[in-house]
């Protein structure tokens, strides 16, 4: 296991005695991409706010790349690259002077930072486009020079805070790839926060999810699927004739079964605490039933979220 | 592809050796970054373009109006020329008009201010509102460089404008007139151009405090120029009916009260940074003013007509330039606090 490179520490926010983000601790480690998952106003923009120091936690603690954030935002903030949500740049200036101006503000030679900017354009495909006005600037271009503009301190972290947003299905696969990339690659630590499941689905390494400033939980998909809904990780669909009693007895004497449901004369729906897709199978033909479908409900992300805000209404309402 | 990384670029490009830069020094160099930037920035904005240009016109304009009067009254005889000589002439190309157009020190009353304010009105909420403010807060500056850095960016476009503006007025007032000026005029026009400059960088702040307090830029432009009409237009009006209501031939038992009461109003007055700018001016410019309060006969009696010499001068205005600092200050410190405090995200 990688050395952690990102610390929190019983992390909390207070604005106007309302926590927006409450007791956070999270540990992420090199290498490896995080997804912060959660709805808006979730508090993930603020955690990672304070990650750089632009924001002091009402209490606990921050520490990044071995540095304490609050006290040392400078040396962090060379070592992490950010993309802001509302990502913006100077649009009277090309695209290429302005990666050459961050560039400037992190003290990167003229020389170096010429080169490297080229480098990075090339990159993110923006080649053609880097003697173009910004303001000229699609939003999928934007945020590909925003990732080019994360880039060119040469960060060992970078936080990308809602880097889908706005940008069409194909920009977005392009710039995941390109996460992707980079991570592989270059061995750079991604953190990025979304509330687009799928999108975080396809590269994250681990996923934590958020909500109202606190980490429900995180881990892998099929951990996470685990820590949620414990009892129902996999719900197994079977559609076959005829049905009897005696083979919902069979099934629900199964160990790993916690429930069978009938849903019409020919379907069932069985909620299993590990993948017995086979298992079932064999009953069935044990008891000489004609399978036509049989499929293993897989949990995404989006079910995993969809379930828990499911949950989260019937606990509010009642 | 594969992005080679940044230390290996940076052999490549020195491949004797790289010098390690302090941390200090990589944070000044980034200072003077922001500052070129904002620079460029303001140079290459219509809105600043435009402003010069009407500066630079209407400060020809009065130039002419002011030589014209000159050389009426130089014609006239030719005790004249000698006697200009000796009365500081030189200076008249500053304060006086044949009444078409105002002098220059009127202009630059009117227009400095709407250049201050169009220099800062914008200055940090429109980085907010672009996005770029939070991307320029993620790089590894202190946070105070960003307001500091701007402020000095404009401070330098004032200083150049002016400078530039003050030795052209200098240098066809030479060619024109064919009068030289002495040393000490010479050494007046300066300190009257620094004293602009200071004028011009209080509105400047009041500008930027706007820009850090109003999220949106139409609100702190607004409300700068507002500022600005209110004391440039209606603060004489109101001062004008104060000294009605208190002066009046009843109320007035002594000359001890009737200066007092002056020396009120004229503290009111001084509350304005206008006015503030507009004494020190006259002095300066004028060095036959010799007091900018009331004189009583006793005060007079005795005196020598004649003109203060630059050091006396100087110390006439020195409450009027502390204060004008002053007021560029507190302006300055408050739009800080608020900077400081305020939260980086726009929402």
């Amino acid at each position: 296991m990688e050395e952690p490179i990102i610390e929190l520490e019983g992390l909390t926010k207070n604005y106007d005695g309302h926590p927006a983000v409450d007791q956070l601790s999270l540990t992420i480690r090199k290498g490896e991409i995080f997804g912060l998952l959660g709805p808006n106003g979730a508090g993930k923009s603020t955690s990672i706010l304070m990650m750089l120091g632009l924001s002091e936690p009402t209490s606990g603690m921050v520490t990044v790349c071995g540095l304490n954030s609050t006290r040392n935002p400078l040396d962090v903030k060379r070592r992490v690259g950010y993309l802001p949500d509302d990502l913006g740049f100077y649009q009277q200036m090309t695209g290429l002077e302005n990666l050459l101006y961050t560039a400037s503000l992190n003290g990167i030679p003229k020389k170096i930072a010429d080169e490297r900017a080229h480098d990075l354009l090339k990159q993110v495909g923006l080649s053609d486009a880097a003697d173009k006005k910004t303001g000229k600037y699609s939003r999928g271009m934007k945020q590909r020079l925003g990732l080019a503009d994360v880039l060119i301190k040469d960060p060992e972290v970078i936080i990308l805070d809602e880097p889908t947003l706005g940008i069409d299905p194909e920009g977005v696969r392009e710039l995941l790839h390109l996460i992707k990339q980079l991570n592989e690659q270059q061995n750079i630590t991604v953190l990025l926060s979304s509330h687009q499941l799928h999108q975080v689905q396809q590269v994250c390494d681990r996923v934590g999810i958020f909500v109202r400033g606190k980490l429900l939980a995180e881990g892998n998909l099929d951990s996470l699927a685990k820590q949620l809904f414990f009892k129902d990780s996999y719900v197994v669909s079977v559609e076959a004739t005829p049905i009897s009693e005696a083979l919902i007895e069979a099934i629900n004497q199964l160990s790993e079964v916690n429930r069978v449901e009938h849903i019409t004369n020919t379907k069932l729906d069985i909620y299993c605490q590990s993948d017995i897709t086979p298992v079932i199978a064999q009953k069935m033909l044990e008891h000489s039933a004609s399978i036509y479908h049989i499929s293993k409900k897989n949990y995404g992300l989006d079910e995993i979220y969809h379930r828990y805000f499911e949950g989260r209404e019937s606990i509010e309402t009642t | 592809m594969k992005l080679p990384k940044l230390s290996v670029l940076k052999e490549k490009v020195e491949p004797l050796g790289k010098v390690e830069v302090s941390p200090k020094l990589q944070e000044v160099s980034a200072f003077f970054s922001i500052v070129r930037k904002e620079f460029t920035d303001y140079i290459l904005s219509w809105r600043i373009i435009i402003l010069l240009a009407i500066i630079a016109l209407t400060s020809l304009g009065s130039l002419y109006t002011a030589i014209s009067t000159i050389k009426d009254t130089l014609s006239q005889s030719s005790d004249a020329q000698e006697i200009a000589k000796s009365s500081y002439l030189f200076l008249k190309l500053f304060t006086v008009s044949d009444g078409t157009l105002p002098p220059f020190i009127t202009f630059v009353t009117f227009l400095g201010p709407l250049l201050g304010i169009s220099l800062g009105f914008d200055a940090i909420n429109s980085e907010r509102n672009k996005g770029t403010l939070s991307r320029l807060m993620a790089q590894p500056i202190p946070r105070d460089y960003v307001l500091n850095a701007k402020f000095v960016a404009a401070l330098l476009i004032n200083i150049v404008l002016f400078f530039t503006l003050g030795f052209l007025v200098m240098g066809l007032g030479i060619l024109i007139i064919g009068i030289p000026p002495s040393f000490e005029e010479f050494m007046r026009i300066i300190y009257f151009l620094i004293l602009c400059i200071a004028y011009i960088s209080f509105w400047l702040n009041l500008g930027i405090l706007f820009s850090v307090q109003f999220k949106q830029a139409a609100t702190s432009a607004l409300s700068g120029i507002a500022v600005w009409i209110f004391f440039s237009l209606f603060y004489s009006m109101i001062i004008n009916v104060i000294t009605k209501g208190i002066m009046t031939s009843e109320s007035l038992t002594s000359t001890e009260d009737y200066l007092s009461k002056q020396g009120f109003i004229l503290n009111l007055m001084r509350l304005s940074p206008n006015y503030l700018f507009s004494e020190s001016t006259t002095t300066l410019l004028s060095p036959s003013v010799r007091s900018l309060g009331p004189l009583t006969m006793e005060q007079t009696a005795g005196a020598v007509a004649g003109p203060l010499p630059l050091s006396q001068s100087l110390l006439l205005i020195w409450p009027q330039l502390t204060g004008l600092i002053a007021a560029t200050l507190i302006c300055f410190a408050i739009s800080y606090i608020l900077f400081m405090r305020q939260e980086i995200r726009t929402n």
